[in-house]
């Protein structure tokens, strides 16, 4: 080393001094950046570690400072630290990242697009850099989004779609429309843009399996009514709590109580209770009822369990408690609440409790669900024992109804 | 009378109307000193932006600076806060923040329902997700919390809407509904609880109102709770019932509530007591926008559109007007002039005195409004789902 030191001095005519001045200032430089290096990162860990109830405020608030004032050079360095990351140290960190776009004249968009080329990043992170060269360079970032529609992150398989349902709206041709529409069905997951798709589908006598498409679960064995006399039915812990056995018979309100299956051909998986236990007039009030099905999963996965309800309920997965809510009738949409659920590899259960309140109102007399398993990005997970959708006259059988939305 | 007139008098101590720091104005009371335009018309916008998103928010303004929140995304998960010129109507800066709630709503309202707040340092902004942040008046990001995070059942599928105030360095927020239902005393330079009261499982859109520094009124189906911010004891209790929607108004040391109608309550800062009962009046009762009083009056719209002009000291009626509905947001009100919003954007100039009140002018806007109107320096801000105004007079 020290002989090629001289030997590249002697060569190239360089003063001795100035050569190790050069260096010397060289090496400062390095360190520097080091020093910028390292300082970014125990800035970043300090995001990272924020906690609830405010946990880790006051100097996540310091270390966000050093990061807005970062050129911007850094940003995919930044938005790497997202990967991880809780909701709440995301926020921090991509706020950041708002603060040194908004105020650089260059963002470095060929590492944005690197980073956003790279699924292993996180979704919400590789879209904010696809914002931000869309900012700065709206024509390549149409180009890239075009090319998203398998995408893990939803909001850019959220826009790819869209592009393809607008080409489909300038297509002239049936079958070319059809076929434009059909790709962009294969890849929505959001459901007005699934809604959207499908309406213009079926206008041209197209037939589509929604509940494969969305994995909502439509087989279910009902058991019920228990009693939620003035709500108290909701902490009760009736026998399907403790076991499932589907060949007990219970004591229920001012009945005996079996389970019995249901299928439900709704194409958005609505399993309705007033159906499955029919009861008078507008339907049972101050109840509780009991659905259960099982699931094969080939290997072990974490998945989320999607609800809408309107009713109180309380979800079990493969016997523990997963989420609980006591509200009634505020509302109901597909994909509700998002619930993660570990399931393991072979069969698993699923036991969902729905609480009817007392309110007379007509528009109160809904009690049903809708569940589905899918990924983070809305893709269905499929069990290995799924069954074909139930036709009409087979959930007929069981009380269940088709429903054209 | 001179012990009313005491009541009514400490609100001339209050910080000037250069600023509109909460959903119902530097006094709780919906009024400003502030000059309102005396004729509506395209003339008399200053200036009028797009939003990239929807919010039903009222604008906070402070230091010529206003501060507005939206939503937007396929999901409505992307909560935005704009810091926007007054004079100019510029953006000068947006932070954008990922929802960690759930952001289901009934399709009236928005995620960004609630109205921010600020203490003229910081801006305190919460959504129906129940994301609370705080920035300073630069963007810099100072304390965030996902009350969602912290309390898993804090939601409400139809959206939250209740507004946060901040009182002697503490931000108070209602998160209240069916299920997990808190009011939160949150240190103001640290996001950090400070108190927390486990509150009545049932739906509540209604929003605390400052009673004096340091001391909150919060508003439920029961009542009214008098809470000391520093530690989030009650000081006296309203058990009379009171509306879930419409939000109470003061003007010194009385408050409107709207309870059986309209309710007035005289509150003594000194005293544990529960308030002493001025009076009631079915003839007041509010629709969906809050009572706003001003002078020797306070004034509701009921769910018929009727614009009703209330004595303060006995709650008599003393005129009414017909007005073009519906009405979502809450009017503003100075000395003389009353402005009303109803949800197609019609504005309604409202001229008034003891005896009558007269529409003097109306101008629509096109717009889906249900944001409440801020008034602040010589302007008049509103803003629908998609834009923001400046109102002038155009004669100063």
């Amino acid at each position: 080393m020290r002989k090629s030191v001289y030997k590249l001095i002697r060569n190239h005519n360089v003063s001795p001094v100035l050569f190790f001045l050069a260096i010397s200032c060289c090496l400062v430089a390095l360190g520097a950046a080091a020093s910028v290096a390292e300082t970014l990162d125990a800035n970043l860990k300090t995001l990272q570690s924020v906690g609830n109830e405010g946990k880790g405020n006051p100097s996540a608030a310091v270390a966000w400072q050093e990061v807005a004032d970062c050129k911007s050079d850094s940003i995919p360095t930044i938005l790497s630290a997202i990967d991880g990351a809780s909701p709440l140290s995301a926020n921090w960190i991509r706020t950041a990242v708002d603060a040194i776009a908004g105020r650089s004249r260059k963002i470095p968009l060929e590492d944005l697009e690197v980073f956003l080329s790279d699924v292993r990043h996180d979704p919400r992170a590789r879209r904010l850099a696809w914002e931000l060269i869309q900012q700065r360079n709206p024509k390549r970032a149409e180009t890239i989004i075009s090319s998203m529609l398998d995408d893990p992150g939803v909001e850019l398989r959220y826009d790819a779609v869209d592009r393809l349902i607008q080409k489909a709206s300038q297509a002239n041709e049936e079958l070319a429309v059809n076929e434009i529409l059909r790709k962009a069905l294969d890849a929505a997951r959001n459901v007005d843009q699934v809604k959207q798709i499908t309406t213009a589908l079926r206008k041209s006598g197209q037939i589509i399996d929604l509940q494969h498409h969305f994995g909502f679960l439509a087989g279910w064995y009902v058991a019920g009514p228990f009693d939620n006399t003035d709500g108290k039915g909701f902490a009760t812990v009736y026998p399907p709590e403790e076991n499932v056995d589907l060949q007990a018979l219970y004591a229920g309100k001012g009945m005996q109580v079996l389970w019995h299956e249901f299928l439900t051909a709704d194409p958005y998986g609505m399993v309705d209770i007033n159906k499955a236990i029919p009861g008078p007039g507008d339907g049972l009030k101050e109840v509780v009822a009991y659905a259960f099905t099982t699931f094969t999963m080939p290997v072990g996965q974490e998945v989320e369990v999607r609800l809408g309800c309107k009713n109180a309920w309380k979800i079990w997965g493969n016997g523990s408690l997963l989420f609980e809510r006591d509200e009634y009738h505020r509302g109901m949409r597909i994909d509700q609440y998002r619930i993660p659920f570990e399931m393991r590899e072979g069969e698993n259960t699923l036991l969902v409790k729905l609480c009817q309140d007392g309110q007379a109102k007509d528009w109160t007399k809904e009690w049903q669900f809708q569940l589905r398993l899918c990924d983070a990005s809305g893709t269905p997970v499929l069990g290995s024992d799924r069954r074909p959708t139930p036709r009409h006259s087979e959930a007929e059988a069981t009380h269940g109804e088709l429903q054209i939305p | 009378m001179a012990c009313f007139i005491t009541l009514l008098g400490s609100d001339a101590l209050v910080q000037g109307d250069q600023s509109w720091p909460s959903f119902q104005g530097p006094r709780g009371s919906g009024a400003t000193t502030e000059r309102l335009p005396q004729e509506l018309g395209g003339k008399n916008i200053s200036w009028e932006r797009m939003l990239p998103g929807y919010g039903l928010s009222t604008p906070v303004v402070h230091s010529n600076k206003v501060f507005i929140t939206c939503s937007s995304g396929p999901e409505q998960d992307r909560l935005r806060v704009l810091c926007i010129d007054g004079t100019k109507g510029q953006s000068l800066w947006e932070r954008q923040f990922w929802a960690t709630g759930r952001t289901m709503c009934h399709e009236k309202t928005s995620v960004a329902a609630p109205t921010p707040c600020t203490d003229g340092v910081r801006i305190y902004a919460l959504f129906s997700s129940n994301d609370l942040v705080c920035l300073d008046f630069d963007g810099n990001l100072i304390w965030l919390r996902g009350i969602t995070a912290d309390y898993p059942n804090v939601s409400n599928s139809l959206g939250m809407a209740s507004s946060l105030v901040v009182t002697d360095g503490v931000v108070v927020a209602q998160v209240e509904n069916d299920s997990e239902s808190y009011a939160i005393g949150i240190d103001a330079v640290t996001g950090k609880n400070i108190w927390k009261i486990e509150r009545e499982k049932s739906a509540n859109w209604t929003s605390p109102l400052v009673l004096s520094p340091g001391l909150v009124g919060l508003q439920s189906k029961s009542g009214i709770d008098a809470v000391d911010t520093a530690d989030g004891h009650f000081l006296w209790k309203y058990d009379g019932g009171a509306s879930t929607i419409p939000s109470s108004c003061r003007k010194g040391n009385v408050l409107f509530v709207p309870s059986k109608g309209l309710t007035a309550l005289a509150y003594n800062l000194s005293s544990q007591k529960s308030p002493k009962q001025l009076w009631s009046s079915s003839r007041l009762s509010p629709g969906t926008s809050s009572p706003v009083v001003v002078s020797n009056t306070v004034f509701t719209i009921s769910r018929g559109d009727v614009l009703t002009a209330g004595d303060i000291e006995t709650g008599e009626r003393r005129w009414q007007l017909r007005l073009k509905g519906p009405f979502s947001a809450t009017p503003v009100v100075n000395g003389d002039t009353l402005l009303a919003v109803n949800e197609t954007g019609l504005i309604q100039l409202v001229h008034f005195d003891d005896e009558q009140g007269e529409l003097k002018d109306t101008f629509h806007l096109e717009n889906q409004i249900l944001a409440s109107p801020a008034i602040a320096g010589d302007g008049v801000f509103l803003r629908s789902n998609s834009r923001l105004w400046k109102f002038v007079d155009a004669k100063q």
